[in-house]
């Protein structure tokens, strides 16, 4: 499993209409201003394709920060 | 397991109807700019049509099937089973695929009932369809697909309005002792109904004046009870799990090497994540044909609007072979090995 930064990163280039820098290891990604469902979808896709985990939606919802789901990703892989 | 092959069916012709009329999520004025660029790129659902009120998918589906005919030059008093696959039917009863026995002039001898099931409707009706002729040895067969959704859905909830657009299809399949086998793996999963669901209307929460009411939900989601709901994040998470198992198995059963077959046909969804499983049954692009841009998730016609539109001149010419699948409400979800023979398609039609 790639350490948080390189997730963060990762994640960050995924959403690419994000403004860089905007997600950090502790910010509730649920209150980024232009956070969407769309985004979950995105994050979904990434990580079933990079680690082999499908999340759910419950996951991204008992989830708040980027540092919950690596953890979570990182107890699945 | 349903996992099984059938001998002596072959398909003959694919048609699909589109109402005339056409929205695009660029008009979407529930989303700023940004949210719609960011919809359209992950959904992949530029354009949609949607039906007139009052145009049912019936309407649709006898389109296609009457063109489709006479292209083939079928005459109606030769279809001995036509099943209609839709969950926007004309009435609770009688049965639609009955009073299209009727408008369709097919014979009074024929057998017709309805099969009530989305997203994965075509590929069950495919394997539903196909049991019953080469079991009966009826030589003609008419399989109609298709839903209006436009009717169920709110014009207020972003999470569900931009998705959807209204088409009916139809396929003429024969019995043929010289063609190849098909093979099905067809599964279900109720305990992920809620997934999907029109709450209301049902004998389990009958219609009432409350079923009206619309809610606001979030900021961009109003409904009423009436109205389709969907929750999109279990549906990709479904999708994304029982999908490519459910091809891989399909095709171990049937002894074939995934890598003879032409094309990936899957029902159109949303982009993202059919190009997930794409991926994850590492087919290359060109294999897997998209026509969800124009016409947005369109349920059970979706596979069939697919073959239309965007593989009708490379089918009509000699041997094709298919993964055809389908996913989505109920939960269900099906699969099929198919292979086509100069196969007569329709253009996509019209419906004013």
């Amino acid at each position: 499993m790639i350490s948080l930064e390189k997730f963060i990163a990762h994640i960050e280039n995924e959403l690419d209409d994000l403004e860089p820098g905007t997600l950090t290891a502790n910010v509730n990604y649920r209150d980024l201003e232009s956070w969407s469902s769309m985004y979950a979808l995105i994050i979904i896709a990434f990580v079933d394709s990079e680690f082999d985990v499908t999340l759910t939606g419950d996951d991204l919802r008992n989830c708040n920060t980027i540092t919950d789901l690596h953890q979570l990703v990182k107890n699945r892989s | 397991m349903a996992l099984f092959s059938i001998n002596n069916i072959k398909i003959s012709g694919v048609s699909a109807c589109v109402p005339i009329h056409e929205e695009t999520n660029w008009d979407f004025d529930l989303l700023n700019e940004n949210e719609k660029k960011l919809l359209i790129k992950t959904t992949g659902i530029e354009k949609r049509r949607v039906a007139e009120k009052g145009t049912t998918t019936a309407d649709l589906c006898f389109t296609s099937a009457k063109t489709l005919l006479k292209k083939l030059n079928f005459k109606a008093n030769e279809i001995e089973l036509i099943i209609f696959v839709s969950q926007s039917p004309d009435y609770f009863l009688p049965s639609t695929s009955t009073i299209l026995q009727d408008r369709l002039e097919l014979p009074t001898t024929a057998m017709a009932f309805d099969i009530n099931l989305g997203c994965s409707g075509y590929v069950y009706g495919l394997s539903v369809i196909s049991s019953l002729m080469t079991t009966t040895k009826i030589k003609k067969a008419l399989l109609l697909a298709g839903d209006v959704s436009s009717f169920s859905i709110n014009k207020n909830d972003k999470s569900t309005y931009p998705l959807f657009g209204d088409a009916g299809s139809a396929t003429v399949l024969e019995y043929d002792e010289n063609c190849s086998q098909m093979h099905f793996n067809v599964q279900s999963d109720g305990s992920g109904h809620q997934a999907i669901i029109i709450p209301d209307g049902g004998i389990r929460n009958p219609l009432t004046k409350d079923s009206f009411i619309e809610h606001k939900i979030e900021k961009g989601i109003v409904r009423s009870d009436r109205n389709l709901k969907l929750n999109g994040t279990d549906i990709f998470n479904f999708s994304l799990r029982e999908v490519p198992p459910n091809v891989n198995e399909l095709v171990a059963y049937a002894n074939e090497d995934i890598a003879e077959y032409d094309y990936f046909i899957m029902h159109q969804a949303n982009k993202l994540m059919n190009e997930s499983i794409r991926k994850k049954l590492k087919f290359e692009s060109e294999k897997v044909p998209y026509s969800i841009s124009k016409f947005g998730n369109t349920s059970s016609a979706s596979i069939p609007l697919t073959i239309v539109s965007e593989l009708s001149n490379k089918l009509e010419k000699g041997r094709n072979k298919l993964i055809l699948s389908g996913f989505g409400v109920g939960l269900s979800w099906a699969s099929a090995l198919v292979t086509t023979n100069n196969l007569i398609c329709t253009d996509i039609l019209e419906y004013e």
